[in-house]
Formats: structure tokens, sequence, C-alpha cells
């Protein structure tokens, strides 16, 4: 098919990349959302529907009425979580998507653990908790109930030693994140939702979305 | 009986008919019209006035509102309500489906052929799931609908209550955005959302699901002003305007490329940007290419349309697209059956690509230039920020692209040859219907090989005059879409371009055809296959021909049996006899085809392969 284009044969052009082939890697998407009936159903059903894994995700309220927060964590490379958060702008009910992955921020979750702790290794138990900032929340005359936060790093840490002694139990809230400094992911946002604030500008679009360069901001 | 008490309150009135004697006054004076107005007011042959506001009536004011003038629906427990007030409202123009799809995909096609909002109604349970495809087919290719499907009384939501669905959990994942209605106040602000959301931004499906109790209360609310709408939807703020620094970028692009491809798309119908997309492609002398739902965004006939695109598109199309150096696509999303494998797709271009939905950019294929906006405003912007290019400046480049098209169709297989053979071939028929309809019919095509030829032969000159299930590829939809066509532009004559296998899917509507005098004009191309299906078996799955024979009725006797006036076409002399006939007919006509039955729509690429591996021919032509 060389007639088929006017370039000599030697500049054959390598193929082109599919879009979300790269390199995948740990991501939190920060998404404030309309607390109306089912919006979790709409979020957890498009991360089903267009093929992205969650991790975890952590609802809650916010300061704002009417504003929940969610905070998931999905793997993926730059541009398939890009396109994850693109396509959550489509839902009417989200008001605005932020990937805070290269931001400073404080990342916490927190866990229980109910471990095997008797007479003879109680104390043991404890003293490891304690050095990971944990506490105990109740002791039984088998079990213990651990609650610990952190990162997700360190959850599992302290999660790794424990599983020595016996985890009856375990239930992790998933990672809830916030801005270091000053800044802050809800009033950048610019929408009020009762507000009715104008469409955030051209400027700040551009700083939203060009995590991977591949628009140049806008929301539908 | 008793009722002969009830005589006549003063002598002299003149005998009831039949000699029966009524207790009804009928001397003409005020009491007499109150009581026999009263009395058919009992019997439901007129309504009282003064009846309170139910939900039904502020979900149909709210229609009227809205500019809905058609309703496509078919009754059913639940939404009685509505049906019971209906004859209230004759504003609206209510069509009696014969199935629920088929109303949804009339609503569907009016909303093509009009570029307003389609309405649609069911009922709770069945009627609601019968009308899953046609709202999959309307997001599948962005089009603006309200679905309206009642269900049971809240209090037994959850309890699988006769004809009970969980309906709007079936939707979520298939709509621009769905509601479960409870309460009668809610209704205008929901109708009113639902429309706003339907039309603007990138359109799409919404649906309404009302509880039975929602649209029996009284309610006094009121409707909202677009404002009010708007305040509500703090989440939904699209952009029209392209970003100015993109279009800028994109403008430096054009002027540097040698080798530019116009890819034009849905989008640029759907915001009403054909004007827009001549007057760019002139000055900046760029051809036009386009997609299934592109058809229609630039006149065929203009020097610079250049042809349809894709798995079956035109070899001379895809072999400018695969030597562009420079793609500027428009309100088009890079559709699987447009690329083929992504990885050798259009290997020398940069792409500029715009489109009014940001996550329709870099999902299939990265871009260099990403502008988010609407067609009309992007193309305008673009327009105004080219360099005006002579057509000599780029004479080599047409020149070669004419060669290539000059090529491609005159081969001999552009299309399948077949009527060289003395047999009935289906791009015969469908050239000639474009002819004899002057190009500027509205045609609706089903799904497979008529779509394909459709899509490759007709010749279309006119913005919606091609209306096609492209996203969900739905079999079926042409005879109902085309009903809707037919409403939503009645002063285009409107043809139905069906398949056998997709036409027996859905006829049942030739009886509403028959019933409310729609003059579509059908054309059943019948092969007794399923013809797609069966050119994927002979060409892929070496000829195992498992279930697409697909014999069918007498097509004529079936169409007469409802009432509409049938012809078969059996041999080329045939063609424009039939076809003439059938726009003779005042309302609805079919015609029967028979076309050569191993047919294959050619080029094709197989799914998979890229657009430089096209299959041109497959075996030697028939003796």
């Amino acid at each position: 098919m060389s007639g088929d284009h006017p370039h000599p044969a030697h500049t054959a052009p390598p193929p082109r990349a599919i879009p979300g082939s790269g390199e995948a890697r740990r991501h939190i998407l920060v998404v404030l959302v309309l607390d109306r009936p089912g919006v979790l159903n709409r979020v957890a059903s498009l991360m089903r529907a267009r093929n992205f894994n969650i991790d975890s995700l952590a609802v809650s309220r916010t300061d704002r009425d009417h504003v929940s927060r969610m905070t998931l964590t999905l793997h993926g490379d730059d541009v398939a979580v890009e396109q994850a958060a693109k396509q959550l702008y489509r839902l009417v009910d989200v008001l605005k998507v932020q990937d805070v992955t290269a931001d400073q921020v404080v990342e916490h979750e927190l866990a229980f653990v109910k471990v095997r702790a008797g007479d003879g290794n109680r104390a043991e138990v404890i003293k490891i908790v304690e050095l990971y900032k944990g506490r105990v929340v109740d002791i039984a005359p088998e079990s213990v109930i651990v609650e610990a936060t952190g990162t997700e790093a360190e959850i599992d840490a302290l999660v790794a030693l424990l599983r020595g002694y016996g985890i009856k139990e375990l239930v992790r809230t998933g990672a809830v994140v916030m801005l270091r400094g000053a800044g802050s992911i809800e009033e950048s946002s610019g929408r009020g939702p009762a507000g009715a604030s104008p469409r955030p500008s051209e400027g700040e679009d551009q700083v939203d979305v060009e995590v991977a360069g591949t628009t140049d901001g806008g929301r539908n | 009986m008793t009722m002969t008490k009830g005589e006549p309150a003063r002598p002299g009135a003149a005998a009831p008919a039949r000699g029966r004697r009524s207790h009804v006054p009928a001397d003409g004076t005020a009491t007499a019209a109150a009581v026999e107005h009263a009395r058919k007011e009992m019997l439901h042959e007129v309504r009282s006035r003064k009846r309170t506001r139910i939900g039904a009536d502020a979900l149909m004011e709210a229609l009227i509102r809205q500019g809905a003038d058609v309703l496509f629906s078919y009754p059913g427990g639940v939404i009685l309500p509505i049906y019971d007030i209906l004859g209230d409202y004759p504003e609206i123009r209510h069509i009696l489906v014969r199935h629920e799809q088929g109303g949804g995909h009339a609503a569907d096609g009016y909303a093509r052929a009009s570029g307003r909002v389609g309405v649609c109604m069911g009922t709770s349970g069945p009627g609601a799931t019968n009308l899953v495809t046609a709202i999959a087919t309307a997001q599948l290719d962005s089009v603006p609908l309200v679905a309206i499907t009642g269900n049971v009384p809240a209090a037994l939501l959850g309890k699988d209550a006769f004809q009970e669905i969980d309906i709007t959990g079936i939707t979520l994942p298939m709509t621009k955005h769905n509601y479960l209605v409870r309460d009668a106040d809610a209704i205008p602000h929901v109708v009113a959302e639902a429309f706003y959301l339907a039309k603007h931004g990138r359109p799409g499906p919404v649906h309404i699901d009302l509880t039975k109790d929602a649209l029996q209360q009284e309610t006094h609310a009121e409707h909202p002003s677009l404002d009010d709408v708007i305040a509500g939807l703090p989440g939904f703020r699209p952009t029209i305007e392209g970003h100015p620094r993109q279009l800028k970028l994109a403008a430096r692009e054009i002027a540097e490329a040698k080798r530019p491809l116009v890819l034009a798309g849905h989008g640029v119908l759907i915001a009403e940007a054909w004007d827009e997309l001549r007057a760019f492609a002139e000055k900046a002398q760029i051809p036009v290419a386009w997609t299934l739902l592109g058809i229609g965004a630039i006149d065929e006939e203009h020097p610079l349309a250049y042809g349809y695109m894709g798995m079956h598109g035109w070899k001379h199309v895809n072999r400018a697209i695969q030597s562009a150096d420079l793609l500027i696509a428009i309100g088009m999303r890079f559709d699987d059956r447009v690329t083929g494998n992504v990885r050798t797709y259009a290997p020398y271009a940069r792409i500029i690509h715009a489109d009014i939905d940001p996550a329709e950019i870099g999902k299939n294929v990265a871009v260099e230039v990403p502008i988010v906006g609407d067609a009309k405003a992007v193309l305008a912007g673009l327009t105004r920020l080219v360099h005006p290019v002579e057509p000599e400046a780029r004479a080599d480049y047409l020149a070669e692209l004419a060669s290539l098209r000059r090529e491609s169709e005159g081969s001999s297989w552009h299309g399948s040859g077949a009527w060289r053979d003395g047999l009935l071939s289906a791009d015969y028929v469908v050239t000639r219907i474009g002819e004899l309809t002057d190009h500027v019919a509205t045609y609706v095509a089903d799904v497979g090989q008529n779509q394909m030829w459709l899509a490759r032969y007709t010749r279309f000159r006119r913005p919606h005059s091609h209306i096609s299930s492209g996203g969900l590829g739905t079999m079926g939809f042409s005879v109902p879409a085309a009903m809707g066509a037919a409403l939503g532009n009645p002063a285009a004559e409107t043809w139905a371009i069906t398949g056998d296998g997709g036409f027996q899917m859905t006829s049942q509507e030739l009886m509403t055809l028959a019933a409310d005098r729609i003059p579509v004009k059908i054309a059943v191309l019948d092969n007794k296959k399923l013809g797609m299906i069966r050119q994927w078996q002979e060409i892929i799955y070496a000829g195992n021909y498992h279930s697409s024979h697909l014999p069918g009725p007498d097509f004529v006797k079936l169409a007469e049996a409802y009432g509409i006036p049938a012809f078969k076409a059996t041999t080329t002399d045939d063609v424009d006899r039939t076809i003439r006939a059938a726009q003779a007919v005042d309302g609805p006509a079919l015609i029967w085809f028979e076309i050569a039955e191993e047919q294959n729509v050619f080029p094709m690429m197989p799914a998979g392969k890229g657009l430089s591996d096209l299959i041109e021919t497959w075996g030697a032509p028939e003796e």
C-alpha cells in the first residue's frame, strides 16, 4: 500500500499509542457531588461500566448543604484516570473531580482489627499497636479490637504484623484526603449548588484537567 | 324500574327518542343542558372543567410547555391516570404504537428528523423494559429523548408488586440522567429539567419514572423558569465556545498541513453547524469526509464533499485518512467502526479533535489539539482564524484525492455488481430511491447491509435526511423511527429502508402507520438472509452459514393485511415503477424488493484490522 501515502518508506511511522495503555499507578480522586438519591449508585455504576476498578471509596457529607464528598482510589495510567474523571463529569450530579495524586495531601484511613490476644500475648499486641500510634478500643478474654489511622501503607504494615497473632476480623474505611496548606478543593470548585455561581473561568478549567495534557478543559 | 319517577318536569316537553321516557328535561334550557352534561360526565363522554389538577395534569402541562406535540405511547395499569386526562390536552397528538420499543424508536426518529426532543411513554414493568432498547439506541447516538414510565405506587416500591421493576436501576447506565418521582409536586421541575438536559450540551435520553400515586395526587406546583432549572443543575455547564488558545493552535496546525482532511460527525448535525462546516471547508480548501451519523453534514454534491469513512466506507476516503497529515475531527468520537485498529490508524496524521463532550477527547485516540466546544461555535471560530486558501494551492492534493475517488467509485466491485448478472441488487435500489426522491427525502436505515448500502449509494443532500442507528446498531429501528421522522418533519417524504430481518423485528408498527395514516414508504430489501451475518460467515467463518438464512412471509400480503398498499419488485426493471407507485400512494406504502441473496457490501474492513486492510472482493465474481 505504498501508494497510500506520500511519505518515503523509511519514514514508516510508529504505531499509535492506545490511550490508557501506559504504566498504571495509584491515583486518588476527590469527587464532590450533589447529595441526591442514587448518586453513589451513579458513580459506582459508571466506574463499573467504564471498566475502572475502584480500590477504595469513602463517602461523607461536607460542611456545605447538599454536597457530599467521595474519595476514590484506583489504579491506572494518567490518561485512563483522566478519562475516568471526565466520565464522572458527565454525571449531572457531579460538581467537581480532582486528581490529587500529584498534590501535597494529608491522606489517612481508619481501620479496626480484631486480633486474637489472650493473657499470654495481650501485652505484646498492645505494645505493637502503640508503636504504630494505634490504640486498643475493646478488650475481651480472647481478643482485642485495635483502632489505627494512617496511610494505606502504614495500615498495611500494622495489619501484616498483627496477622501473626491471628486476625479475626478487619475493616478499613478507605482513604480520605485533604490538600495541605490553605488551598481547598471545595472552594476552588467555584460551584456552590445553591449559589448558582458562574462556571469557572477557562483558566481554572485548564488547571483542573490538564493532568495528562489531552484536553483543553471544559465540562459536560 | 323506578326511573319513571323522573317524569319530565314540564308538560309538553319533546318525547325522548324510541318512545323511552327520560328523566332528563329536553327543553333546551340551561338546566337541561347542565343535566345532560352531568349525564355525559357520569358516562365519561365529557369531562368537567372543574376537576382537581393532578400529577398527570402537571406532566401534560409540562410537556406542552416544552413544546412536545407528539407522544408515542402504549397504555398500561399505572399510567391510566395519564390516559384518563389525556383527552383534555389536544395540543399533544397521541400515537398509539403497537409495542413500546416502536414508540421509543419513533420518538428517536422524531427527534433526529426535527432537531426537537422526542417523547415516548410506557407503563411499568414490561412496558418500561420494552423501552430500554430504544433508550439505549438514543444514548449511543446522542439523541434528545424524554422517556416516561409509570411505576407502582410508592408504598409498593420494592415489594415486587405486579408489573414492578427497578427501571431507573436499569436505565441508569444508558441515560444522560434519570429520575424516580414519587411526589406530584416534583413533576413540573423534573420534566423541565429533563428536557433541558436532553437537548443541551451533548444531547441524550433522559428517563422519568413516575409512581402511580404521584400521577394521581392533587398538586399546585408551578412550572419553573429556565433560570430555576439551570440553577438547580450546578454540575451541568457544557462548554460551548472553544478555548481561544486551542483554536489558535488548531489554526496553526491547519496552516502547516499539506494533506488535511475534515472528519465530520453527528455533532455537526446536532449543532446545526452545516453552514459553518461548508464555510470552513471552502475557506481552507479542505475536503470533508463523514461518519455514518455525519451523513448530511455537507451536501454530497459539494466539490469538497469526499465521502463516507470506516469499516464499509469508501476506499478512497479510508486511503485519504491513512495518508493525511492532519485530521480535523468535528463532533465525532473515533468509534472502532471508524478507526479499525487504532495502532495503525491515520499513521501520518496529527489530530485536531473538537467535541462538546470532553470525555470523547483522548478516549479512543490520542490527539494533538483538543478543543472542547459546540461544533457550530468551534467551526465558526476556526473559520475566522484560518487563512483563506486558493484551490490552486492544494491542486496536487485535491487532484490526487479525485484520482483515488475515481478509482474507488469506478471499481467493478464498487457495489456488488450483482445487477450486472441480471439480479436485483440492493445498491441499485437505494441509488434509485435517492434519485427518484431528488436526494432530499428523509431516509431511515435499519442495521446491517441495508444500512451500509444506503449510506454509500443514496447520496444525501440535506441535513437530517439520513437517520440510522449507528452506535447501538439496533435492528428493527427503521420502520418505527421512520414513523417518528415522518411526524417530526412532515414536509419531507419519508422512506424506511430495511432488510427483511430488521423489518420482521418491529413490523407490528405497520398497524400504527395504517391507523394514523402516517405516510412512510417502506423499502424491504429482502435477500432472505441476515445479510451482514451471512457476509461475515462467508468471509470470516469459512462459510459456516448457521442461522443466517431467514425465510420470511409474503411481505405484500403482510402489508395488505394491515391495509397498506404494497408492491413487489424482482427485477431491475421493476424498481422505478414500484418506487413511483409507492410515492403515488397517499399514506404509507411498502415495496418488497427481492434482491440477490448472496450480495456482499464491499469494501469491508474486518474487525480488528486497520483501514489499510480493506477486503475489496471475495472469491470470483459470479459468472
